[in-house]
Formats: C-alpha cells, sequence, structure tokens
C-alpha cells in the first residue's frame, strides 16, 4: 500500500474515529459512571489510567443503575412511548398529505416538473428553525389563525392551539413534508404508463388500477419516505420545545433538559444509549429497503 | 401532450399553500409597523433597522459564516476523500467500519451527536468555541459531501480514467485532469449542501458552543422561545429572500448550462 492510498483513506477514516466513534465510546462510559457534584459532574467507573486492574474493578462494580433508574422513573418510559407515539402518528399524516403531492407532481405535464421540483426543493434549503418559528405566528391564542376564524364567525373564543401536540404535529408534518414527497415522487415519476393501460384495457377501473398497479410500484418510495421522516422525528427537540406545551413529552427535550438544567450527564447519556437502540431496528430497515430497490433497478 | 387532471390541479394547489402559507405570512408581518406581531399597523420597515442596529446580532452571524465557510471546506475535502475511498479503493482493512461510520451520522438524532461530542471536547480538555463548532459541523456534513460525491462517481465511466493512465498521466494527474471535472458539479453542491447545514444547525452548535461563540441560530432560538418578535421576523425574511435567489438562480444557471449543451450536441451532430 503506497503511501498516497494510505493518506486517502486515512484521513477520512481517522477524523470519522475520533469524532464519531470514540465520542460514542464515551457516552457509553459516562451512562455507566455515577452521578458526583463535581466537574465534569460524573465519577468515572471505568479508569484507564491504572490498566487492566482498573478494567477489572470496572467490571466487578458494573451495576447499570442509570439504564434501572430509567425503567423506574415514569417520566423516562412515558417520553420513550409518547414520542414513538408522536413520530408513528405524524409520519402516517405526512404520507396521507405528501402522496398525493407527489402523485400530482409525476402526472404534471412535463414542462411544469421542473418548477415544481424547485417549490419542493426550496423549503428544504430554507433555515428549519425560521419554518418552526413560522407557525408560532400563526398558532398562537392571537394568532394569524385564530384571527381569521373569529372574523369570519366561525369561532366566537379563540382556539388554543400553539403549546399543544397538535402544534407538535402540525410542525413536523411541515418541516418533514419534502422528506415524504421526494422519494414517493422518485418512484411515481419511473412508473411505466403503459401498465396502467393494460390494466384498464383489461377491465381495471381506474380506482382499482391505482389500488392494484400504482401503489405496489411506489412501495419502495413510500417505505423511505416514512423512514425518513420517522427517524429524525423520534428524536426531535426544535419542534416540541418551540411548538408543543409543558406536557408534550419528547425524548430528545427530556435529553437535553436532563442535560442542561438539571447537570445530570451521566442519567442524560443512559437515555442516548437507549434512544439509539430503539433507533436501530428502523435504521437497518430503512438501509435493507434502499438496498432492495437499488438491486431491482440494475 | 398531459395536462392537469382537477384532482392533481386540486392537491397541487393545496399541497404548496400549506408549503408556502406559513412563509409569506412571516414575510408580510416582518414589515409590520405594530411590535405586536398581531396587530397590523401599518407598513413599515423599521425592524430591518432595528436589526442592524442590534451588535448581538450582527456578531452571531459573522460567527455563523465563519465557521459555516470553514466546516463546508473541511467537510468538501475530505467527504471528496472519502467518497473517492469507497467507490475506487476497493478492499481495505476496516472498509464496512468505515462505510458505517459514513452512514450512521446521516440518520443519527442531533441531539446525540451533539450530546457525544461535548463530552469528548470535555474529556480532552478542548474549550469550547468556534473551534470546536467547526469540527462538529465538518464531522456530520462530510457524510452528506460523501454521498452526493460517491454518486456521481459511481455513474461516470470508469474508462476514461484508464485511458488517461494508459496515455501516461499520474494517478493525480489523471484525477486532476479528468475526474475532478466531471465530479465537479457534485463536489459544489456537496459544498452548498454542508455549508447550508452548518448555516441551519441549532442543536450541534449549542452543545458544542461557548459563551464567546454563539451562533445565529442559538441566538433566533434564544429569543424566540419567549414568543413571536418582529426583529426575528426581519431576519427570517432576509435569510429566506438569500435562500430563495440562490436556489432560483442556480437552476436558471443549470437550466442554460443544460440548453447550451443540447445546442453543441446538436451542431456536433449536424
Amino acid at each position: 500500500m503506497n503511501f498516497r492510498r494510505l493518506f486517502l483513506i486515512g484521513l477520512p477514516y481517522l477524523w470519522l474515529l475520533a469524532l464519531f466513534l470514540i465520542p460514542f465510546g464515551i457516552v457509553l462510559k459516562i451512562s455507566l459512571s455515577d452521578i458526583a457534584l463535581a466537574i465534569p459532574p460524573y465519577t468515572p467507573t471505568l479508569d484507564f489510567s491504572e490498566g487492566l486492574a482498573g478494567l477489572g474493578r470496572f467490571l466487578a462494580a458494573l451495576d447499570f443503575e442509570n439504564f434501572t433508574w430509567l425503567t423506574q422513573d415514569e417520566l423516562y418510559w412515558r417520553a420513550y412511548l409518547s414520542s414513538l407515539q408522536i413520530a408513528v402518528v405524524a409520519t402516517l399524516i405526512t404520507l396521507a398529505v405528501g402522496f398525493p403531492i407527489a402523485y400530482g407532481m409525476a402526472r404534471a405535464p412535463d414542462e411544469w416538473r421542473p418548477t415544481l421540483m424547485m417549490l419542493v426543493i426550496l423549503p428544504f434549503w430554507t433555515s428549519f428553525l425560521i419554518r418552526v418559528y413560522s407557525w408560532m405566528g400563526i398558532l398562537g391564542r392571537e394568532g394569524v389563525l385564530n384571527q381569521v376564524l373569529m372574523w369570519s364567525g366561525i369561532i366566537s373564543e379563540p382556539l388554543t392551539i400553539l403549546n399543544t401536540n397538535t402544534a407538535v404535529y402540525i410542525g413536523i408534518v411541515y418541516t418533514y413534508l419534502p422528506f415524504m414527497i421526494l422519494p414517493i415522487y422518485a418512484t411515481l415519476d419511473k412508473l411505466d404508463v403503459s401498465l396502467l393501460e393494460a390494466a384498464e384495457d383489461l377491465g381495471c377501473t381506474r380506482t382499482s388500477a391505482f389500488w392494484l398497479v400504482t401503489l405496489p410500484l411506489a412501495r419502495p418510495g413510500i417505505i423511505a419516505g416514512c423512514f425518513l421522516v420517522f427517524i429524525p422525528t423520534l428524536g426531535e427537540f426544535v419542534i416540541p420545545s418551540l411548538l408543543g406545551g409543558s406536557d408534550t413529552l419528547m425524548i430528545g427535550k427530556v435529553l437535553w433538559e436532563e442535560f442542561s438544567a438539571n447537570r445530570d450527564w451521566p442519567v442524560a447519556s443512559a437515555v442516548a444509549v437507549v434512544l439509539l437502540l430503539i433507533l436501530i431496528i428502523p435504521i437497518v430497515l430503512f438501509q435493507r429497503n434502499q438496498q432492495r430497490q437499488a438491486e431491482a433497478e440494475q | 401532450m398531459r395536462r392537469f387532471s382537477w384532482f392533481n390541479a386540486t392537491s397541487l394547489t393545496l399541497g404548496f399553500a400549506f408549503l408556502y402559507f406559513p412563509m409569506v405570512i412571516l414575510v408580510i408581518y416582518s414589515f409590520n409597523e405594530s411590535k405586536l406581531v398581531t396587530v397590523w399597523a401599518g407598513f413599515s420597515t423599521k425592524w430591518y433597522g432595528e436589526l442592524l442596529q442590534n451588535e448581538a446580532f450582527l456578531d452571531a452571524a459573522w460567527v455563523t459564516v465563519r465557521v459555516a465557510v470553514m466546516s463546508s471546506t473541511i467537510a468538501t475535502l475530505l467527504g471528496t476523500m472519502a467518497a473517492y475511498t469507497l467507490v475506487r479503493a476497493g478492499r481495505f482493512p476496516g472498509r464496512t467500519l468505515f462505510s458505517g461510520m459514513i452512514y450512521a451520522p446521516l440518520v443519527m438524532p442531533e441531539v446525540i451527536t451533539g450530546l457525544s461530542l461535548l463530552l469528548l471536547f470535555i474529556a480532552i480538555g478542548l474549550d469550547r468555541g468556534v473551534t470546536t463548532i467547526v469540527l462538529a459541523h465538518t464531522t456530520f456534513s462530510m457524510c452528506y459531501v460523501s454521498v452526493v460525491v460517491s454518486s456521481r462517481l459511481m455513474s461516470f465511466d470508469r474508462s476514461l480514467e484508464e485511458a488517461a493512465l494508459d496515455l501516461g498521466c499520474t494517478p493525480w494527474d489523471a484525477f486532476r485532469s479528468v475526474t475532478l471535472p466531471i465530479i465537479a458539479p457534485a463536489v459544489i453542491s456537496g459544498w452548498l449542501l454542508a455549508f447550508t447545514l452548518s448555516l441551519d444547525d441549532l442543536v450541534i452548535a449549542s452543545f458544542t458552543s461557548g459563551p464567546s461563540s454563539t451562533t445565529l441560530p442559538i441566538k433566533i432560538f434564544s429569543a424566540v422561545r419567549l414568543g413571536v418578535s418582529p426583529e426575528i421576523n426581519a431576519l427570517s425574511t432576509i435569510m429566506i429572500g438569500i435562500v430563495a435567489v440562490g436556489v432560483i438562480s442556480a437552476s436558471l444557471i443549470s437550466k442554460r448550462a443544460a440548453i447550451q449543451r443540447e445546442r453543441e450536441e446538436r451542431q456536433a451532430a449536424g
């Protein structure tokens, strides 16, 4: 192996080892430590400076105390469950909103498509924080939505939407919509229209051709879109903290508060480790879906 | 010739109305005279004036741009190297781990990435500031760059490189005069992506920044936690405007390039 090749492989490799893998090792290590009133605020139970003796002592004293704590304190498992619930429901709503848009784009006249594509991508380049913030002015008690509804006489009392879970759902659907539209559009765009014509020639109605032909062929895109929305939503922090209320429990927010407000690093690290374990299942499923799709295209 | 059916036209209209309505409201209210964002009190540009005099925001903007330029440049270099390694280097020890580390940050929740990097910086005793944010942003954005560049590398004809090598180029010359011009569009879009990701990032920057290195998203977040503010609306409008001009002109340039290429190909054929 020559020097140039070693440099080419080695530099990004070392970078990721040092700034991606090792930090995870540290999180894992601290999640097994005890909290302490010190700086940094934990007592390391694993000390490499003592060599093998330190490792032995660590294994003898290993107690998963912080993880036991997570299962005992209601706050944490309720936060995990409620994050999962919010992520699942929000993903399904995003699918219901995104599919017709992707379908409309794929069936649009050819000269319209670049413009429609740009209109979907444009919000993606716009700051995520600003897109979440823009709903605060709309959903508030004196927000635009309430003003319009009161002015038109539909309601007489302003609705409380901001700082509830409803606002969190709206925020998630809004910010992650492009992630749902783009993969579905990609599969629908490649769909051979003659298959639909064949189905209709063979006696299918339009609706049944949609259910029997279009939908199954769009499945890889639908699955990819759902995972692209579900995975980041599960650990979401910005949306629940700006649009959610005090009763909105999401694990990303809990982790943040545990770390910065309570300064309980060991528990924050344990929360992170468990979140990662939960995420591994959808991530592996997503990778498999992408691989199958890539193989089908070859 | 396909036309819009009424169903598709309705779903597209409603869909794009939903995507753009909040931003339009934001822009309109940034020109509101009243401090109360919800009451329209006439047209005014006074919030833009106040924004330009707000030193804290200007400082934060400067930190953000510096971080974004540095991190996206390093990320583009490292990400292109990583993509080249993954697509061209064949087998080497630890390849699976390497490709895993390239894809993992793309799906990692930001809170976990931020927390783990902060714990690393504390463990090695690195003071938090611009350097630590640059290191953090480079790490996750190099993965995005690598995905963009490797898809381009995979789709191009390798025999062009081999021809250059057969004709006596050194591997470096072949890379510089054949490979690089072909992957250049992907490298540029990778840089733009890394730059935008860095400009946007709130969570990872909050974990890795120090007191002297507040970025714009951190500043915006702490301001809007207290409620809607017309100054933030003005700031958002400026940012939306920059993005809109950038994206629209990029698409016009690429459209013109495509037309030009088509014309040249037609001339070459005729």
